[in-house]
């Protein structure tokens, strides 16, 4: 079931990717348009905290560490990578496990644009007009068995065209992990695209996780298994690095890295002198998802 | 070969190794105001300033093994890659502390709290009696005093590879490199200092 959310902010409305529009005047258009929506998701965030990345942005300032840990390694290195053809095998406790060709997937799935706001872990931000569906649907594809408490994911490793994992940076292959009501929650979804075009190699092409909510890492990418557990599964970063990177990994301004505070952040686009503003709260989606958590601490499930 | 290699090293006029030592930092920071640094030029910047900085930290160390073991004779040069690496932990931390952190409140926050920030500013308050005393007439005020208290330069080039490890996500190659390449100049001085030890 596709459409179950619905953004504040639409394509027509603004895209300095497109160039039709330069920032100023884009902004009085997202005002208008605030005003326009004002009755559903009203108060989610400012007019100017929405103002999209660029194509250029987005694509070049990429952490993916199969293609190397520097920022512009991805862009650098990952057009080797062959994504076609390109299979998920989607399996655990699910009624129809098997190997799904992405092109299948494609053709049961609604795509739909999502504008996100994208936290990164190490402090930095974008917003990110993503093409995709929700994952909910593509479980149902699969059929998820009662049992089923949490999702499993893995990324492709073909250390022949990712140079990056020649190096032990982390244990490869990367793999992350949602509890099923995180991955079943209408925001939660597989992206495909990027303004309206493929989704670049170094993205995560041809299929990525996006949740928005949770620190970037969490949403994996260039993935190939997908698994429904009983269990926990085991996730990279906190594999890596425990103290530092936890299962949840909601972004959360109140609980700070051991190294560094996440009360702000800084939006990728500003230049030198760019301010940093600060970090909500599940990231702006307190009033989709805080109820997932309830009763938790976040605190103790950082 | 090398007494040639010594002869023409003689020839360069130490100012020009200020001048040209200093230039990358203006560069630098130009290139990140016009975008050439990437779509994140504040990080990138406080990165290079940061690695140029423990790679003239190691230069400086480098001198006395490449005299002793290649009779390559750098000494005229140490004092200016000695300052250069001082201006370019200065120009690190004015990034970070002006661009980067921002906040005031943060900044203090970080240096108590965070381990690396912390061990970061150790290696600059280090550096700051040596770069004051970096002139002849210090020199001759403090007399042995001086080469006892330039030792220190030693464990801020510890603590700048630390702070550089401690910075990266993961296991990372490069940090640890530099960090073996300090431990290693740092070792070669050793058995001399032994050998000069009186028995």
């Amino acid at each position: 079931m596709a459409h179950r959310w619905t953004n504040t902010l639409t394509r027509r409305d603004a895209t300095p990717y497109e160039g039709f529009l330069n920032r100023r005047q884009l902004m009085a258009g997202m005002a208008g348009l605030g005003l326009a929506g004002l009755a559903g998701t009203a108060a989610r965030a400012s007019v100017q905290d929405m103002e999209l990345n660029s194509w250029e942005e987005i694509t070049n300032y990429c952490n993916f560490y199969e293609f190397g840990t520097g920022k512009d390694d991805p862009a650098a290195n990952a057009g080797q990578l062959t994504t076609k053809p390109w299979s998920v095998e989607i399996g655990g406790l699910v009624d129809r496990p098997g190997t799904y060709d992405f092109q299948d997937i494609l053709s049961e799935m609604t795509i739909e644009e999502r504008i996100y706001r994208f936290r990164c872990v190490e402090a930095w931000s974008m917003v990110i007009p993503w093409n995709g569906f929700e994952l909910a649907d593509l479980l149902a594809m699969a059929g998820v068995q009662d049992g089923a408490k949490y999702v499993a994911f893995e990324t492709l490793l073909r250390p022949e065209e990712m140079p990056g994992t020649r190096y032990p940076v982390i244990d490869w292959p990367y793999v992350e992990g949602l509890r099923l009501d995180e991955a079943m929650h209408p925001l939660t979804i597989m992206a495909t695209g990027l303004y309206g075009k493929p989704l670049p190699n170094q993205n995560g092409a041809p299929l990525r996780l996006v949740v928005p909510w949770k620190y970037g890492f969490k949403s994996i990418k260039s993935v190939v298994r997908i698994t429904l557990t009983e269990e926990e599964p085991p996730t990279s970063w906190n594999k890596a690095n425990a103290r530092e990177y936890g299962f949840y990994s909601n972004v959360n301004p109140n609980v700070d890295h051991p190294r560094w505070s996440q009360a702000s952040e800084r939006r990728i686009g500003g230049g030198l002198f760019a301010r940093k503003q600060p970090t909500l709260l599940f990231n702006g989606y307190e009033d989709e998802v805080a109820t997932l958590y309830e009763g938790m601490d976040l605190a103790q499930n950082y | 070969m090398i007494d040639r290699l010594n002869t023409y090293l003689r020839r360069i006029p130490v100012w020009l190794v200020y001048v040209a030592g200093a230039l990358p930092a203006p560069i630098l920071l130009y290139m990140g105001a016009t975008g050439a640094l990437g779509v994140e030029p504040i990080k990138a910047l406080e990165h290079e300033l940061g690695e140029l900085a423990l790679k003239l930290l190691i230069a400086g160390l480098m001198i006395t093994p490449l005299r002793r073991y290649a009779g390559v004779n750098l000494v005229r040069f140490r004092r200016s890659i000695g300052l250069l690496a001082f201006y370019y932990v200065c120009c690190h931390l004015l990034v970070w502390l002006l661009l980067d952190v921002q906040i005031l409140s943060e900044i203090w926050v970080d240096i108590v709290k965070r381990p690396y920030v912390t061990i970061g500013m150790l290696g600059f308050v280090l550096l700051i009696p040596l770069a004051v005393t970096s002139n002849n007439w210090s020199v001759r005020r403090l007399g042995p005093g001086w080469r006892r208290l330039h030792r220190a330069v030693y464990l801020a080039a510890l603590l700048g590879g630390l702070h550089f490890i401690m910075l990266r996500k993961g296991f990372q190659i490069e940090p640890l490199i530099y960090m073996a390449v300090i431990v290693g100049l740092l070792v070669l001085r050793m058995p001399a200092r032994a050998r000069r030890a009186p028995a």
